[in-house]
């Protein structure tokens, strides 16, 4: 698609292009300073490479294309909301979690300012009319995790699964039902029935998405990881916003390249810094901060536990069950696994760490936490009780989208390294 | 053996020499616009006044916030690390430090070993630092040497609320309206100084010895207030501010010892 091309489409998706424009360049300018920066990147990460700009171009006409032939969408904020179920119902989901800082102060119009950088980025971008999905979708879906969010979806009139915040029999149960209830809520909007056989396909096809996730990350569990924290947290970040089949195809072909790298012996890296599990929030699109501030002051981001992570990816949908029933329960189940910090209490969350430290032959944790995510800032502390207990160390970097703080951040992130493999002899 | 460790700080910049075993000279400069330029004049002045050329010098680490600005540097290391290490070589029975410098205060929990085993910096506020007590010094119309002094002889402390440096300005001109001296209202900031330093005791907690360094550690106002306010005695290396310079330089001299390589352990190359 031409530039032209790109311009008058945005148009038509109700965009503001001169505010479009800006958002761009700084994107664009903070993508090639951080991820792009990396040295001795895999030749395959050019497919997300480009995915990152489709974003705002190419991507959005596909969407467009789609609903004009009939096809719905809806937006989505976390990963609770379950895209086997929209996908059998042909309704393809959107997820809009904002990663720039450009617009956060635009949310402004309506959310106070001491919320987390997520939310203001997010609405941020649809109040300035720069995110080009905001009139690409037919519902909005939001979920009672967090308390702003909640308010959030009150306040902009958005649909609502209820996520329990214990993981006790009832809480299931109420899952259960409430994924029963998107169903009909997708099939109400498209007009098609959720059947056995679309459902086992979906799934089938979800999980395959989450399996070429894991395959990617499990080559960082190798002494010299042949692909950077950067880079695969990009993968992640385009996971949630390409065409699922595409997007499959491009982590394949990375594969490949990831298994030749091995056998060539080349690393990522040029040096073998200390081994990193960035733990805590999400890191959308756009927002490659602490990995960057990490990776580029020498140290080795091997594993991500966010839900630009594992928590995205680990766990797959039982493929077992023939009926629409048993199906239904083990999606419902798959997602109930998910040890987000909203639940009380969240032993699973402590458990899949410490498997995470072993596996990935962890040195040391960073709590990567957005500026006011208060479940994840309060959770850092019983994590880190029981990582006293196996002596690893912990750093904790509480911060937002800006880049105002990168120097102060590296001295902690240097000090912290030193720490992991002390200097003295 | 020759090696050099620079300090380049917010507000100064440490030059030490040290030849693996004892300091064999010593500059301290300010760091002013062009911190770079200071550091390489401040350098250079030092080398000239030994009689030593650039070649005569084995290895030079620096630290600080300027430390990736020195060109001719072998390494850089943080200054969490370059403090401990200044810090246990005068004092090894150390195992809690708080450095209080231009721009920022931190506190380290040091192991048996004498290795940092945690830290807590603020960062990004003046309250609890030296930029907060220059305010004030300013403020008061007086040299930030004499505060120190000053402040030990008032008579009864003033109780300043604000711990933002911008509204404690404000705070101690009303204050000194009131009638207040200024040793009252000294004592009054170096007391909020070590309340705030207290703050952030309760996250790694504070065990003996505990020793105080930094720029800031020379105002004897401010050691007395922090040992008053934690209820321990804490001591202070005989030249506070050059503990960051001497941990670089012993950390560059233990660089050539230990590896006998330039390349030290922590950035080796993958095997
Ligand atoms: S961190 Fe929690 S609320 Fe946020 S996307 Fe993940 S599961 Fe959803
Ligand atoms: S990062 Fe935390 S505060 Fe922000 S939306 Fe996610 S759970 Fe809520």
């Amino acid at each position: 698609m031409t530039t032209m091309d790109t311009r008058e489409l945005l148009q038509k998706v109700g965009v503001n292009l001169e505010l479009h424009d800006q958002l761009i360049a700084y994107n664009n300018k903070l993508f090639e300073a951080t991820i792009r920066s990396a040295p001795n990147r895999p030749a395959a990460m050019e497919y997300f490479d480009s995915a990152f700009h489709a974003s705002h171009s190419s991507r959005v006409g596909e969407i467009l294309d789609y609903r004009t032939r009939g096809g719905k969408s809806i937006g989505t904020f976390c990963i609770y909301v379950p895209d086997e179920i929209a996908l059998a119902a042909g309704v393809l989901p959107i997820p809009l979690c904002g990663g720039s800082h450009w617009p956060v102060d635009y949310a402004d119009k309506m959310f106070p300012r001491d919320i987390c950088p997520l939310i203001r980025s997010t609405f941020g971008m649809a109040f300035s009319e720069t995110c080009p999905y905001k009139k690409l979708k037919d519902a909005s879906v939001g979920e009672t995790t967090c308390d702003v969010k909640k308010k959030a979806w009150d306040l902009l009139g958005f649909e609502v699964m209820e996520v329990p915040q214990k993981k006790a029999a009832v809480d299931r149960d109420l899952w259960l039902s409430e994924v029963i209830r998107f169903r009909s809520f997708v099939e109400k909007l498209s007009g098609i029935t959720v059947t056995a056989d679309r459902l086992k396909e979906t799934i089938k096809l979800v999980n395959k998405r989450r399996r070429v996730l894991q395959t990617v990350n499990d080559f960082r569990r190798l002494p010299n990881p042949p692909i950077s924290g950067l880079d695969a947290l990009l993968v992640s970040q385009i996971a949630l916003s390409q065409d699922i089949q595409i997007f499959i195809s491009g982590c394949e072909r990375l594969i490949e390249e990831l298994h030749q790298r091995i056998k060539q012996g080349i690393s990522a890296y040029q040096h073998a810094g200390p081994r990193i599990l960035v733990a805590g929030t999400p890191s959308p699109m756009g927002n490659a901060k602490v990995h960057y501030a990490l990776e580029s002051s020498g140290l080795r981001v091997v594993a991500d536990e966010s839900c630009t992570g594992m928590r995205y990816y680990r766990d797959l949908v039982d493929e077992s069950p023939a009926d629409l029933d048993g199906m239904m329960k083990a999606i419902a189940d798959r997602y109930f696994s998910i040890d987000c910090s909203c639940f009380s209490p969240n032993k699973e969350r402590i458990e899949n760490i410490l498997r995470t430290i072993d596996e990935y032959d962890i040195d040391g944790v960073v709590h990567n936490i957005l500026s006011f995510c208060h479940t994840y800032n309060v959770e850092a502390g019983i994590v880190d009780k029981a990582l006293a207990k196996i002596e690893i160390p912990s750093l904790k970097i509480v911060t937002d989208y800006s880049f105002e703080d990168i120097e102060q951040l590296r001295v902690r992130i240097e000090s912290f390294s030193e720490l992991l493999k002390p200097v003295m002899t | 053996m020759l090696v050099c460790g620079i300090d380049i700080g917010s507000t100064t910049i440490e030059v030490v020499l040290h030849n693996g075993e004892r300091v064999v000279g010593s500059r301290i400069a300010r760091s002013g616009a062009f911190p770079a330029e200071h550091a390489k004049n401040a350098f250079h002045e030092l080398l000239s006044e030994l009689n030593l050329r650039r070649s005569d010098i084995d290895r030079i680490v620096t630290t600080g916030f300027g430390r990736n600005y020195f060109s001719g540097a072998d390494r850089v290391a943080s200054e969490i690390t370059c403090h401990a290490i200044g810090v246990i070589a005068e004092i090894p029975s150390a195992r809690t430090v708080i450095e209080i410098g231009g721009q920022d205060s931190k506190m380290m929990q040091l192991d048996e070993m004498g290795r940092v085993r945690e830290f807590v910096m603020n960062d990004r506020c003046a309250a609890g630092t030296g930029k907060f007590i220059e305010t004030i010094s300013r403020t008061l119309n007086l040299p930030v040497e004499e505060t120190g002094p000053l402040g030990l002889a008032a008579e009864q402390a003033c109780e300043i609320s604000s711990m933002c440096a911008v509204f404690a300005e404000s705070e101690i001109v009303g204050l000194l309206h009131q009638g207040k001296t200024p040793a009252d209202v000294l004592r009054g900031v170096f007391n909020s100084v070590a309340r705030r330093i207290l703050g952030m005791a309760g996250r790694i907690g504070l065990r003996d010895e505990i020793v105080f360094t930094g720029g800031v550690a020379r105002n004897a106002g401010v050691h007395k207030a922090l040992e008053e306010i934690t209820g321990h005695t804490i001591r202070v290396p005989s030249e506070p501010h050059f503990t960051g310079a001497l941990g670089a330089a012993i950390l560059a001299g233990r660089e050539i010892v230990g590896t006998n390589r330039i390349i030290p352990s922590s950035v080796q190359e993958v095997e």
